[in-house]
């Protein structure tokens, strides 16, 4: 079922893969005419509930007393931890999370339970008036703090490979430093929202607004003590999810069918945007201490790295996103001898959670990094010094997980990312510029990127899918995918369009539903189309199959010769409108719908010896980044932006540009503007878009051009395409990398101590240093 | 309590609701009210953009379109208006309005949840300025874009769609029409008078705003409510009774004279912003970087300044500037030196009665507005700066506002104010004491920025250290002594688009 077979060819090629297709809800968008969870009509009776939080980062829960709360207008319930008929403990892996404060808070802003009122505001304003009795203990909220104390969620991992003592030792050239690296709020548009509603015989639909349906059904069924299949859940669309929605959004959409349990009415949870800042977590913090030695080339020999992950109260995903920080130290460079140690750090802040890139960023940074501080040590260009580092084709090109390289297209795009954007000459024009400006200073930098495709936990790398062909030759698709704006339900409803030889419009695509697909994995680990595409793909060829064989039938020929294509079908024989076909078969009782399934091939991995094959392929890419830095105030700007990135062959050009443009932007403020402060009692300060700056459009830089790597995934992949969700992320670090550029300038050191994110002040303290 | 009803024009009807308490949003009135899910809630504070919705008043004859956040703006302050939301734009048989179609066609949208509010900036634009002829350029673009966020496309598609608008097949909205619905609205609303029973008090002219004020001092006081909007939101706050003063005619005019600028309490920034820019054309950059457009076009700098936010950006510029502030109530008027009006953090010295008048502006610009004067002429220098996490759409940091009159090489006039550092908008008299009749050397601008750390003892918070903001008020100093001496490229304002230009 794997190796899809193409029996369609020549002139069947279709117009639909390949093409920019505008997204499948566009106009909808801009008509106002999407419908997002909180849009969804009320059914009558339904209620509002907002979270009671905890305003202490670690204290005993003494007492809640609501009864002030109960008396205000329009509240009708209070919903606690004792409320929860099954299990209190949230289903997760881990199983280390209360769904409501029990006897502990963990940190500022976890929720000990929820007020029921009739209307938002009123549940909102009554949730301020419950009295909670804490009694505050010591509270963990520094990350290097938490490795001293050896506070974890999970146990620390170390990886090793060759011997990096030796290589250390044997090295004519030594570096040892820190780096601290911020979190990142999400800041889907969307805040986090679920509705819950009872239905006859214990059964539930939960309109929620998550990228893993599945789990959400999972965790309400375990807490409510029913059956999975007692519980529907569905997701039309998400106004962003970014790894916000992956765990996260399961939280709330089981709080309100809790509270609807208790009160046997509809509710319905929308989190304000302060409370969604203070109640779900965000990408981890890390914190790294490195040492690393390297030849007079900057190859380097030996290399010894602690990676802190800031996990906050609970595990949540951090096992998963510290392993994928671990993975992708290596960015694109060959490690021969190497220790990772990764800590998994419990502090009393938000768990933190999936966020594009799932600590594939903070494990690359590190690396570029030292790759940078490297060059300027040597008084090399960082970018010989990386190119002297990359994998190799035949050699060096086995990753530190024991996982061979063999799809490395790094040299090729790096050289014409490098002479497509001027780098060398540009570089020259630079230092020139820089010796006559004695304020501003202007830095560049190229830096690759090589990012693992597959979820690493094996089994969540299957799919399913369900194709309808109605009589009137109209097709609904489903599968377990969700869409929150990466045009995942485009691109599969054009692989089914092509599947069918039928015009795009004709195919439709329905909400997820768990009711439809069930069992999907968490839409994530950019492997929406991969999975979800083929699995339609296969959905739509047993249906193609079928018909071919009716055809084949009638004609008296073989199915390979039915061809499909253009909304017709075509025999030795005769040419017939799709839809007259499909009629036709279907009055001699023909299936028109069928499923289709998908498993990604090849890939195993070991947990315990942290090698093996985790990802079935990787995605490469590379960017140029120029910028400019204030040395009076730290004040930065990114100038000037040139990307080349692999895609493979597109399935939606302009859906794969938008994701790659869109994803480096956020890259960008991950490593410039935005930055999460918690005050030292662990009250998160940045809790609103007045105080948490993502970038506006005065920080687009008005040169920002992107490029596509003309060639297929050398992997048998849906249309020959990449995974292009998270990749482009990363290429954001060589904004970090121009800045750190443009501070050696100012200051003529070659170590740079530049935090991340590089705010004015932290820049201006680097130029101190 | 009664509450009066509100009234306003939408898809060329009149829409009427009743019982609206004085606090409820715009935004809850449209989604929860109306139905109207079209427009959305990203986060109740005016500072993303996703509830974007454009309204229109009469002005000289025709219909001046403001693009305004939803979620702070309070119900009530619509009324007599004319009201478009993203509901409202496409044809009767679905065809989308240029706005909408350019962004379909730029990919503008990914998760659609911004879309909304982008479309209706991008209305505005398109009322504003492609219908009047006007190009919009990729800065144009940026700008009215500034307050409203994407998290999924990087904004460059959305930048497209907004220059693309134009090549579209024109589409007008039937403005005479609307305009005689709001002069029937406004003639009922000013034959009907106000009642002090009321429990939104909205006064068309300004002895009735006094009387008003005079009559119920317990009344919140609101402007564009681009604060006092989150009390509702965040703080959940209900107010017994609303006093309104954006619809007092006489607030709302910006008067020239020989000596002052004398800008309305009720001039929203937007035009305040374009009155002032006018005058002093290099502080055309630091107006735009004063939040995002609509919160510019629904806020007031009478607001801005009455609010007193330590960290509000036009109280420097306008101390700097040696602006007086005139105070109003039925017992006359006073006026006083806006440093002056401060007694606290985020207290004045208005009485109960009193509301603020005019906001007079000395106009010390040069007699060639737009060149930058050259040092030794006997000449003023003026700069604005704001140091923030953000470019635009931020609060500051730090925000410092110089303005220097020099006569042969002496300081002869000197303005300093400073936000970001106490407790209130600040005048930094000892670092003007350091500098007034002293040669303007180097040396006297390290001098004014000694003075400087040692008159103000910034905080710590999330937006900077103390350190930082200490340091950095020092460094624009040396700043403004680079520019004086003519030096370029020592702002990263001159970096913006330049040197990025596409080959």
């Amino acid at each position: 079922m794997n190796a899809p077979e193409k029996f369609v060819t020549g002139a069947a090629a279709q117009p639909a893969i390949g093409q920019s297709r505008i997204h499948e809800s566009a106009r909808a968008h801009v008509a106002g005419a999407a419908t997002y969870v909180d849009d969804i009509p009320e059914l009558k009776g339904t209620l509002h509930a907002a979270p009671i939080l905890s305003k202490v980062a670690h204290g005993r829960l003494l007492a809640v007393d609501a009864s002030e709360a109960l008396q205000m207008e329009g509240v009708r319930d209070v919903v606690l931890a004792r409320d929860i008929p099954g299990d209190p403990f949230l289903a997760t892996f881990v199983h280390d999370e209360p769904i409501f404060a029990r006897d502990t808070v963990e940190y500022v802003g976890q929720v000990i339970g929820v007020v029921v009122a009739e209307t938002v505001m009123q549940a909102r304003r009554a949730a301020r008036q419950v009295k909670v009795r804490i009694e505050p203990l010591p509270a963990l909220i520094d990350v290097r703090e938490a490795v001293k104390q050896q506070s974890f969620v999970l146990p620390p991992v170390t990886v090793r490979r060759g011997e990096p003592e030796q290589g250390l030792a044997r090295a004519p050239h030594r570096l040892a430093g820190t780096l601290d690296v911020g979190g990142q709020e999400h800041f889907y548009l969307e805040g986090q929202v679920g509705y819950a509603l009872p239905l006859e015989q214990g059964q539930w639909m939960i309109h929620s607004s998550t990228q893993h349906p599945a789990e959400v059904q999972h965790w309400i069924a375990h807490a409510l003590g029913v059956p999975a299949s007692a519980v529907r859940v569905d997701c039309r669309r998400m106004g962003g999810g970014f790894g916000g929605k992956e765990t996260q959004a399961g939280h709330i959409a089981l709080w309100a069918a809790l509270a609807a349990r208790k009160t046997g009415r509809p509710v319905k949870l929308r989190l304000d945007r302060d409370d969604d800042f203070l109640v779900t977590g965000k990408r981890h913090p890390f914190a790294y201490d490195y040492e690393v030695g390297f030849d007079d080339s900057g190859r380097i020999l030996g290399l010894k790295l602690v990676l802190a992950a800031n996990c906050g109260w609970s595990a949540d995903l951090s096992g998963p996103v510290a392993d994928r920080a671990v993975f992708h130290v290596d960015n694109a460079y060959f490690l021969s001898d190497v220790e990772i140690v990764s800590y998994r750090c419990r502090t009393n802040v938000q768990s933190h959670t999936a966020f594009r890139g799932f600590g594939g960023p903070q494990g690359m940074i590190v690396t570029e990094a030292i790759l940078g501080d490297i060059a300027r040590v040597l008084g090399q260009d960082p970018l010989d010094v990386r190119k002297a580092n990359l994998y190799g084709i035949e050699e060096r090109n086995v990753t530190h997980y024991a996982m061979p390289v063999e799809d490395n297209i790094l040299a090729p795009l790096i050289a014409r990312l490098e002479q497509e954007s001027g780098y060398r000459r540009r570089r020259a024009e630079i230092a020139q510029w820089n010796a006559a400006h004695p304020v501003l200073r202007r830095g560049i930098a190229i830096t690759p990127v090589k990012f693992g495709i597959s979820f690493t936990a094996t089994f969540f790398n299957q799919a399913g899918a369900l194709v309808h062909v109605y009589t009137d030759g109209s097709v609904q698709v489903n599968h377990g995918g969700t869409e929150m704006g990466q045009g995942l339900h485009t691109k599969v409803c054009q692989l089914v369009a092509d599947e069918l030889g039928v015009p795009f419009e004709r195919v439709r695509i329905s909400a997820t539903d768990t009711g439809k697909v069930p069992n999907a994995s968490a839409t994530a680990a950019s492997s929406g189309t991969d999975l979800n595409g083929r699995a339609a793909q296969f959905a739509a060829r047993q249906i193609r199959q079928r018909l071919a064989e009716y055809v084949a039938d009638k004609q008296n020929c073989r199915p390979e010769q039915v061809i499909f294509a253009h909304g017709q079908v075509s025999g030795p024989d005769a040419v017939m409108p799709w839809e007259q076909l499909v009629d036709d078969a279907w009055h001699s009782r023909v299936q028109l719908w069928s499923d289709g399934f998908y498993r990604t091939p090849k890939i195993h991995y070991d947990k315990n010896t942290l090698t093996g094959r985790p990802f079935y392929y990787f995605a490469y890419g590379a960017a140029c980044t120029e910028v400019a830095i204030d040395t009076l105030t730290g004040e930065n700007r990114v100038l000037k932006v040139d990307i080349l990135h692999d895609v493979g062959h597109s399935i939606n050009p302009a859906i794969d540009m938008g994701q790659i443009e869109g994803g480096f932007i956020q890259g960008m403020g991950w490593l410039t503007t935005e930055q999460l402060v918690w005050d030292a009692q662990g009250q998160l300060a940045t809790h609103a878009p007045s105080t948490y700056k993502i970038p506006a459009t005065g920080d687009v830089p008005a040169h920002l051009r992107i490029a596509l790597w003309p060639e297929a995934n050398r992997e048998d992949n849906v249309g020959g395409s990449k995974a292009v969700g998270e990749p482009p992320f990363m290429l954001a670090i060589s904004v970090w990398e121009a800045l750190r550029d443009a501070v050696a300038a100012a200051t003529g050191h070659a170590r740079v101590a530049l935090d991340a994110p590089a705010t004015a002040e932290n820049v201006l303290k680097a130029l101190h240093g | 309590m009664e509450s009066r009803t509100i009234r306003f024009s939408r898809r060329g009807e009149l829409v009427s609701l009743t019982n609206v308490p004085p606090e409820r949003t715009l935004l809850q009135v449209l989604r929860e009210d109306l139905g109207a899910t079209g427009t959305k809630e990203g986060c109740g504070e005016g500072d993303c953009g996703a509830c974007t919705v454009v309204i229109a008043e009469p002005d000289q004859g025709r219909l001046r379109y403001r693009a305004i956040n939803a979620c702070i703006r309070l119900a009530h302050s619509i009324d007599g208006m004319a009201l478009w939301t993203v509901e409202d734009l496409a044809g009767s048989d679905g065809a989308l309005h240029p706005a909408q179609e350019a962004m379909v066609q730029a990919h503008g949208s990914q998760c659609g949840f911004c879309t909304p509010g982008f479309v209706m900036s991008l209305f505005g634009m398109y009322q504003n300025h492609v219908l009047r002829g006007a190009t919009v350029t990729r800065e144009l673009a940026q700008e009215e874009l500034s307050g409203n966020l994407c998290r999924c496309t990087g904004y460059r598609p959305i930048l497209d769609a907004a220059q693309s608008m134009a090549a579209l097949p024109r589409i007008e909205q039937d403005e005479q029409a609307i305009l005689r619905q709001l002069e029937a609205l406004h003639a009922q609303r000013a034959s009907e008078g106000v009642r002090g029973a009321s429990a939104y008090l909205a006064p068309l002219g300004l002895p009735e705003l006094l009387r008003l004020r005079a009559a119920h001092p317990q009344a919140q006081l609101v402007a564009g409510c681009t604060d006092v909007g989150l009390w509702v939101t965040k703080m959940h706050q209900q107010f017994g009774q609303v006093l309104d003063v954006t619809q007092v005619q006489e607030l709302q005019r910006i008067a020239h004279d020989e000596q002052h600028l004398t800008i309305g309490a009720a001039a929203t920034l937007t035009s305040a912003s374009e009155a002032l820019a006018a005058q002093w054309p290099q502080l055309a950059a630091f107006f735009q970087r004063f939040a995002g457009l609509p919160v510019r076009n629904a806020g007031t700098l009478g607001g801005n300044v009455a609010n007193g936010s330590p960290i509000g950006d036009s109280m420097p510029l306008l101390i700097a500037l040696g602006a007086r502030v005139v105070l109003l109530s039925v017992r006359g008027e006073r006026e006083l030196p806006l440093e002056q009006f401060y007694t606290g953090y985020r207290q004045n010295v208005l009485a109960g009665d009193e509301v603020v008048g005019w906001i007079k502006v000395p106009r010390t610009g040069s007699p060639h507005p737009g060149a930058l004067p050259q040092a030794g002429e006997g000449e003023e220098f003026l700069r604005a700066y704001k140091i923030s996490k953000r470019y635009d759409d931020d609060i500051s940091a730090v925000c410092l506002a110089i303005r220097m009159r020099l006569r042969d090489g002496v300081v002869e006039e000197i303005g300093i104010g400073a936000g970001g550092v106490a407790a209130t908008p600040a005048r930094a008299v000892q670092a003007e004491a350091a500098l007034r009749g002293q040669p303007w050397t180097a040396q006297a601008a390290r001098r004014a920025a000694a003075a400087l750390g040692a008159e103000f003892r910034p905080i710590s918070d999330m937006r900077a250290s103390a350190a930082y903001r200490a340091e950095v008020l020092a460094n624009l100093v040396q700043r403004f002594w680079l520019e004086t001496q003519g030096h370029a490229d020592v702002n990263l304002e001159s970096f913006r688009l330049a040197e990025a230009a596409l080959p």
